[in-house]
């Protein structure tokens, strides 16, 4: 955000009570996370490359991006989403 | 042979050239059979189209009927014709593209930039849709070809085939394109411009949209039937083949013989019609085409389209074999998971026997008895069936060897589907085992008409026999009643006492009522007890006890009255329900013991003793519960609702007073003394208030009625037990129907012109009677301006369930096929299962069934700390 003066706020996404944390997967645990799903990443959940949150957090297409939510049903669920274009 | 995959279907549009090819003949004459009934050459039924006379052999392949697929042949038409179907798409190419070089009113750089976002989109699987139209609004409006520099004239299009070109633009003078002149600029778009208009140079060619040659579906495709009288009749499709050909042969003959244009032109458009009702007859714009009966043809769209058509009607649901439907009605005598098959039906049916040496002797006891169960038919290794007679009984009983199937009747003991339209959940569906009894309805036990949403005023229900081994393995294991008990809906029991069931054991648990020997006996003479001990007199509770399993439980029950604080075990009104190891120690059994939907009791059992304990549990409480209502009779009549003078004057005091606060109420409005509640305005004030008077002088009405009714009342106890009914019903039927609404408001009319519901009232009046507030009760009946005003807030409910039951269908369907490929696999994961691709790592976020969760909760941590801990609390 730019204010009149020039001066500028950055705005944290994830500082917001309704984003969800989100976290880049290291190249190991990604090995072993599509081990344990016995998936190849195509298979995986998709979000775009142009997610503010996925910029924010620095991701690139082809990575996979890991997601903790608050759940009704399970209190913590976790998520994985691949980064596309 | 390996199955094969498909991997894309590709559609494309038939070229002239193409329609030859694939034609075996020539079709010309419109005559179909000769004076000897035989198949006329290049007629309609031309035996070279194939044969459906079982006598004929097909000229083109040799085949007799049965082993020919049948042949396309073709018509030339006379002159071109416009497809119905691909009018829209001519009428865009047209407008899209210059009229004296074809090519499209757009610059090429632009026109590739379109292509490229068409592609891109094409790619993601989106729909380019919108793009195709932004190129029809630009080039459109093209006034000059950015090509040749040509002026271009306005296209207009009439539905569903005619094309105009506006010549002048001032007088709006018209002048029609015949499909040759259509036909003859699309042929000028050239390949590289097609993709701008969403087309595919490969497969298409614009031209190819009006037809020269028309396509004549084998004879198989529409056969024709023998009538009664020996008349042939033929099938839709070929009176309009006939019609086609016969115009096309006399326009002809017609420009053969240097016909007057404006015939040749007549009989051109009667061209038209005949072909564009061929394809679709209720195209709009144009009278469909008639039999001489009147009725509409079905042609070709009419195959396909609705209900009944080709997708809806024979795809996605077809009739099928071993099967049967009649109406239903209740018995509760047999258990809950089997279902009465009248004897007709059982005949019909049949159910395959494998043969092999260990059941050899077992399926000939069935060949050799003469009557049902008795083997219908066998069926030999070589495939060939042969029914099963007197005569031949002994002959084929000997012959029997492992390898060969006998096919038998339905009876006691098989496994069975037993289905409910509209099936919208899996306990629509379940199976059951069947009992073979006389009559002609399916007989079900009342208990499983939740899951089923059946009654017995004329409901009729499916019943499906599984053939294989597997598919009665599977139909046992998974669908069984009794696995069924608890829904995934909500985690509770679907499946429990419906009304007489819960009257019954609220009447035999309530209090302490003493019963003899004699009538403990008659009580549990229908239930399988092996021991009961030796008493002179048993309780009710005692009597309940003996039939429930040793399970520990404590809650409050349905006739609770909701005390500010519960008295638990002392509470005077016996609703407090405690059993301990089996024993009914405190309380009424009533709907929230034992109800379907609510039942605590079948929830504990099936969670602690599983299916088959809580099956026979539901079996013994619903035939005890019978047999006890019937044992100490159980009516209402009209008189049920009476009630005293005194209560009569009571009542009639209360309303008179909440009316005369209603009119205080509209003074002080009047008065401008009202005070506004917050956030609402005045008017909005005084209706919530007026209605707010009159509703809690509606309550108090039925609780005086109720009090004078008193718990012996037969109504009463239906109410309060859950059976049937509410306290409601009653408040209406014996003292006050109270306010009728419409969308939640008191009945209005007429803001603009009269102000008042009807003309028995002032303009103006706000009063409680003038707007829909009934004050008789249904016993004592309504004048007729409350029944008026009964009538239209009634209305308005009949409305709401038919809107209702539509689009919750609609949406089911939706739901249904969106969601059919997904699957919980084993490692919890929801996959879509062609592609693999997961939707939720974990089912529901928890990987809960929510069967098998209690109540929606994954755990009931109450009960396994009671259960850890010991069963006081
Ligand atoms: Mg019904
Ligand atoms: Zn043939
Ligand atoms: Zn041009
Ligand atoms: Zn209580």
């Amino acid at each position: 955000m730019v204010f009149k003066g020039g001066r500028s706020m950055k705005v944290s996404l994830q500082d917001h009570v309704l984003v969800p944390k989100h976290e880049i997967l290291k190249e190991e645990e990604v090995e072993e996370l599509l081990k344990l799903l016995r998936v190849s990443k195509e298979q995986l959940p998709k979000i775009k490359a142009s997610d503010p949150i996925v910029k924010e957090i620095g991701a690139k297409p082809g990575d996979v991006v890991k997601i903790t939510r608050k759940s009704l049903t399970a209190g913590v669920s976790i998520f994985y989403r691949l980064v596309v274009e | 042979m390996y199955p094969k995959r498909i991997s894309a279907i590709k559609f494309e549009v038939l070229s002239p050239q193409e329609m030859r090819r694939m034609s075996v003949a020539k079709l010309n004459n419109p005559e179909t059979y000769d004076d000897d009934g035989f198949p006329v050459e290049g007629g309609l039924m031309d035996t070279r189209l194939g044969v459906i006379d079982p006598g004929l052999k097909c000229k083109t392949c040799g085949g007799k009927y049965g082993e020919c697929p049948g042949h396309f042949g073709h018509i030339e038409l006379a002159a071109p014709v416009i497809h119905v179907g691909y009018a829209k798409i001519i009428a865009r190419l047209l407008s899209g593209t210059c009229r004296e070089c074809g090519r499209i009113l757009m610059k090429d750089d632009r026109r590739d930039k379109f292509i490229r976002e068409i592609e891109r989109l094409k790619a993601l699987g989106q729909s380019y849709e919108d793009v195709l139209k932004e190129i029809f609004r630009i080039t459109k409006a093209a006034k000059k070809c950015p090509h040749c520099g040509a002026e271009q004239l306005e296209i207009k299009f009439e539905k569903p085939t005619s094309f105009y070109e506006v010549i002048d633009p001032e007088t709006k003078e018209e002048q029609k394109l015949t499909p040759k002149d259509v036909r003859e600029r699309l042929e000028k778009i050239p390949n590289d411009d097609l993709p701008a208009f969403g087309l595919d140079p490969k497969s298409v060619r614009p031209e190819w949209f009006v037809l020269t040659v028309l396509p004549v579906p084998p004879v198989t495709v529409r056969p024709s039937i023998i009538l009664e009288t020996g008349q042939r009749s033929e099938d839709d499709l070929t009176h309009k083949l006939v019609d086609i050909i016969r115009i096309n042969q006399r326009f002809l003959e017609n420009r053969d013989t240097g016909a007057p244009q404006q015939i040749l032109e007549d009989l051109w458009e009667l061209l038209q019609y005949h072909i564009t009702t061929y394809f679709d007859n209720e195209v709009s714009g144009i009278p469909p085409a008639r039999h001489r009966s009147g009725r509409p043809l079905k042609t070709l769209a009419q195959r396909l389209k609705g209900k009944d058509g080709r997708f809806r009607g024979s795809l996605s649901g077809k009739r099928v074999n071993f099967s049967a439907r009649t109406v239903i009605s209740p018995d509760p005598c047999i258990s809950i998971c089997e279902v009465g098959v009248p004897e007709e039906v059982a005949k019909e049916l049949s159910v395959p026997i494998f043969v092999t040496p260990n059941n050899l002797d077992f399926a000939r006891e069935f060949l050799r008895r003469r009557e049902s169960p008795k083997a219908s038919y066998v069926i030999r290794p070589d495939g060939k069936r042969i029914r099963v007679i007197d005569s031949n009984r002994e002959e084929i009983a000997e012959k029997l060897e492992p390898g060969w199937v006998v096919e038998r009747e339905l009876m006691d003991g098989d496994v069975v589907l037993f289905n409910r339209q509209p099936s919208l959940h899996r306990m629509s569906i379940m199976a059951h085992y069947v009992r073979v009894l006389p009559y002609k309805t399916f007989r079900l036990n009342p208990a499983v008409c939740p899951p089923y949403n059946a009654d017995f005023d004329g409901d009729e229900m499916n019943l499906h026999v599984p053939q294989s081994l597997e598919a009665q393995a599977e139909a046992k294991i998974l669908m069984a009643v009794q696995e069924h008990v608890l829904s995934p809906r909500f985690g509770g029991p679907i499946i429990g006492g419906i009304h007489d069931h819960i009257t019954g054991l609220y009447l035999l648990t309530r209090g302490e009522k003493k019963f003899s020997k004699e009538e403990a006996m008659d009580f549990l003479r229908a239930v399988d007890l092996s021991e009961i001990p030796a008493k002179e007199e048993y309780t009710g509770k005692e009597i309940f006890s003996f039939i429930l399993p040793k399970i520990s439980i404590r809650f409050k029950a349905e006739i609770c009255q909701g005390c500010a604080v519960c008295k638990e075990e002392k509470c005077e009104n016996d609703a407090f329900v405690v059993i301990e190891d089996g024993k009914l120690l405190k309380g009424t059994i009533d709907e929230k013991a034992v109800g379907a939907f609510k039942g605590i009791v079948i929830d504990e059992i099936m969670r602690k003793f599983g299916a088959a304990v809580t099956r026979k549990f539901i079996d013994d409480m619903t035939k005890l519960a019978i047999r006890v209502i019937t044992r100490l009779g159980f009516t209402i009549g009209i008189d049920d609702e009476d009630i005293p003078k005194e209560a009569v004057q009571q009542i009639e005091e209360t309303i008179s007073e909440a009316e005369k606060r209603a009119e205080e109420l509209i003074k002080a409005y009047r008065e401008g003394n009202l005070e506004p509640m917050p956030g609402r305005s005045v008017e909005e004030t005084l209706e919530m208030r007026i209605m707010q008077e009159l509703g809690k002088a509606r309550d108090r009405a039925g609780k005086i009625a109720g009090r004078y009714l008193g718990m012996d009342n037969s109504a009463v106890i239906m109410a309060v037990s859950g059976a049937r009914g509410s306290m409601l019903n009653l408040t209406q039927m014996a003292a006050c129907i109270g306010q009728q609404s419409v969308r939640g408001e008191r009945l209005t009319r007429g803001y603009a012109y009269t102000h008042r519901t009807t003309s028995h009232f002032k303009p103006m009046d706000l009063g409680a009677k003038a707007k829909g507030f009934v004050r008789s009760s249904y016993k004592s009946g309504l004048s007729p301006i409350e029944f008026f005003f009964h009538a239209a807030g009634g209305r308005e409910g009949l409305v709401d369930t038919a809107v209702r039951t539509s689009q919750s269908g609609y949406l089911q369907r939706r739901m249904i096929n969106a969601l059919q490929d997904l699957k919980v696999e084993y490692d919890g994961t929801v996959r879509e299962q062609t592609s693999g691709v997961i939707v939720q790592f974990k089912y529901g976020e928890d990987g809960v069934d929510p069967m098998k969760s209690f109540r929606g909760k994954a755990l009931d941590v109450k009960r396994i700390v009671k259960e850890v801990m010991g069963v006081k609390e």
